[in-house]
């Protein structure tokens, strides 16, 4: 079965992570890293990427007809920004939880874990055989 | 014994494919077995086992070893050291999936590339996983070899399994790319088939060539042009495939009358019954329900039951299959295939409402875009009485 893992980029009670230490930074993306190696060895890496800053996000909406109405980001009245996420293809949803939650216990500032809210999603595949 | 000497299993399964093929120049001259073949197949019917087993057939396996640089490699597929293989690609250390693709790697034809492609993964992510699988076994202290008279009819089910999934796997996806999923499903007939020619006698084999055969029969016309799913009542029966229908029919008769009658057996009879049906109508209802009865009785498996339900249905009406159907709501809480099919009963038992109900609940539960698709097409024609 293949997930989606959906990383908020919201997080409670951590500041964004351009006002962290630079080693704090470090530390995070070397988790990162070393996570996608990990689930690359496991053989369920399917694909992983972060998103730029919402600040650079657009948002689109068209009637089909006229010019779309194109809008710049930020968009303060919103929390819900997706920052990245990881497909994983795993044995079952006990494991995408699992693969989730260590990537939800990320560093930050002095290395504690971010607790970053994960949305584990099911991907829309074959049905189970039948007859 | 390859394994721990080359320390990778890649390089054990080259040198095992080797050293079987030296057997078969050698054997006879040294007046072990006459026929390899027949030797493997004898050997996985469980009556020379401990002779293959014994410290002699070792000694002389590590001679063969010893001068398997002399011998030209030649097509391993035509040879049973791929039956050794199979054995061995899915022992029960692997998880099913684990299993199906070393398989696919090992046995079958195809490149990790391909695999990766049909699995929708990375070729490093199913490198990865292949390499992993050959730990496991390799690990395991040498499992490339047939296993015990005590062991082969669990593994010999376990073979089944693994074929059976990986024709699924192949089967069932009308999403991604239908090309390499439809390899998989190639690869699974054509590993059947094999198989069948080691062990023609075994009435499972059979049983699983002739449900792969009869299944993929109907391939052509499941789906529709865009590549949505199309029910067996609203297939054209005339794009079926006869040929398959007809080899698989032969098999499946042929094997009941063995005696031992299995799960494969069952499935491909059920099949069989639909494949031979010129209409859903004039489909043998009250035998599929007896079929599914004994089928349910040998596995327990609810998903069995639903089917028997969508029968019982056909032959009592569909108020005795929703009644069959109260039964399962234990044993397969919020199942979304239990809703689809109380949804489509309530459906011919004239309650749209509460059919279109049971069809969304069913839509919101698939992990299957075309199902879904499909699903919801049905909610919207009952709540608004269009066609699809």
């Amino acid at each position: 079965m293949k997930y989606m893992l959906l990383m908020n980029y919201f997080i409670e009670g951590v500041p964004p992570i351009d006002q962290w230490a630079p080693e704090d930074v470090q530390r995070h993306i070397q988790f990162q890293h070393d996570l996608g190696a990990e689930l690359v060895a496991n053989g369920e890496f399917v694909d992983g990427q972060g998103l730029a800053w919402p600040a650079t996000a657009k948002l689109v909406r068209s009637d089909g007809v006229s010019d779309p109405v194109v809008t710049d980001g930020p968009f303060p009245e919103s929390k819900e920004f997706l920052a990245g996420y990881w497909t994983v293809d795993v044995e079952d949803e006990a494991r995408a939880i699992a693969i989730a939650a260590k990537a939800s216990a990320a560093p930050g500032p002095g290395g504690a874990p971010i607790q970053q809210v994960f949305e584990v999603r099911a991907l829309m595949e074959a049905p189970a055989p039948v007859e | 014994m390859l394994v721990r000497r080359s320390g990778d299993l890649a390089d054990a399964q080259d040198a095992l494919q080797d050293a079987l093929l030296a057997a078969t120049t050698q054997w006879p001259a040294q007046g072990v077995p006459d026929n390899p073949r027949a030797w493997l197949v004898v050997v996985g019917q469980n009556k020379l086992v401990d002779r293959y087993r014994s410290e002699e057939a070792r000694r002389r396996r590590e001679e063969l070893v010893g001068t398997m640089e002399a011998v030209d490699a030649g097509d391993a597929f035509e040879t049973d050291d791929s039956l050794l293989l199979l054995f061995g690609c899915c022992h029960p250390a692997l998880s099913p999936a684990s299993a199906v693709a070393l398989t696919l790697r090992s046995v079958g034809g195809l490149t990790t590339a391909e695999i990766a492609r049909a699995f929708l993964v990375p070729e490093a992510t199913m490198a990865q996983r292949l390499s992993r699988a050959r730990r496991t076994l390799r690990d395991l202290d040498g499992p490339f070899r047939m296993p015990s008279a005590q062991d082969y009819p669990a593994r010999l089910r376990a073979v089944l399994r693994v074929l059976y999934l990986m024709f699924n796997e192949g089967y069932a996806s009308t999403t991604g790319t239908s090309v390499a999923r439809a390899d998989l499903s190639a690869e699974a007939l054509r590993l059947t088939r094999t198989l069948h020619e080691s062990l023609p006698d075994d009435p499972e084999v059979a049983g699983l060539l002739a449900l792969v055969l009869l299944t993929d029969a109907r391939r052509p016309a499941r789906t529709g042009p865009r590549g949505e799913l199309v029910s067996l009542t609203d297939q054209d029966r005339g794009l079926w495939d006869r040929a398959m229908v007809d080899e698989g029919v032969a098999l499946v008769e042929d094997a009941l009358v063995r005696g031992s009658v299995g799960e494969y057996q069952l499935q491909a009879a059920i099949a069989a019954v639909h494949d031979e049906a010129p209409s859903t109508d004039a489909t043998d209802w009250p035998q599929l329900l007896a079929l599914y009865g004994l089928l349910e009785r040998m596995t327990g498996n609810p998903m069995v039951t639903l089917n028997r339900a969508v029968a019982l249905a056909m032959v009592r009406g569909p108020d005795a299959g929703l009644a069959l159907l109260a039964t399962l709501d234990d044993r397969l809480p919020g199942h979304h295939r239990l809703a689809a099919v109380r949804g489509h009963l309530m459906d011919r038992a004239g309650r749209p409402g509460e059919a279109a109900d049971q069809l969304l609940l069913a839509a919101r539960g698939t992990t299957s875009l075309a199902e879904r698709d499909y699903l919801l097409v049905q909610v919207a024609r009952l709540r608004h009485g269009s066609a699809s």
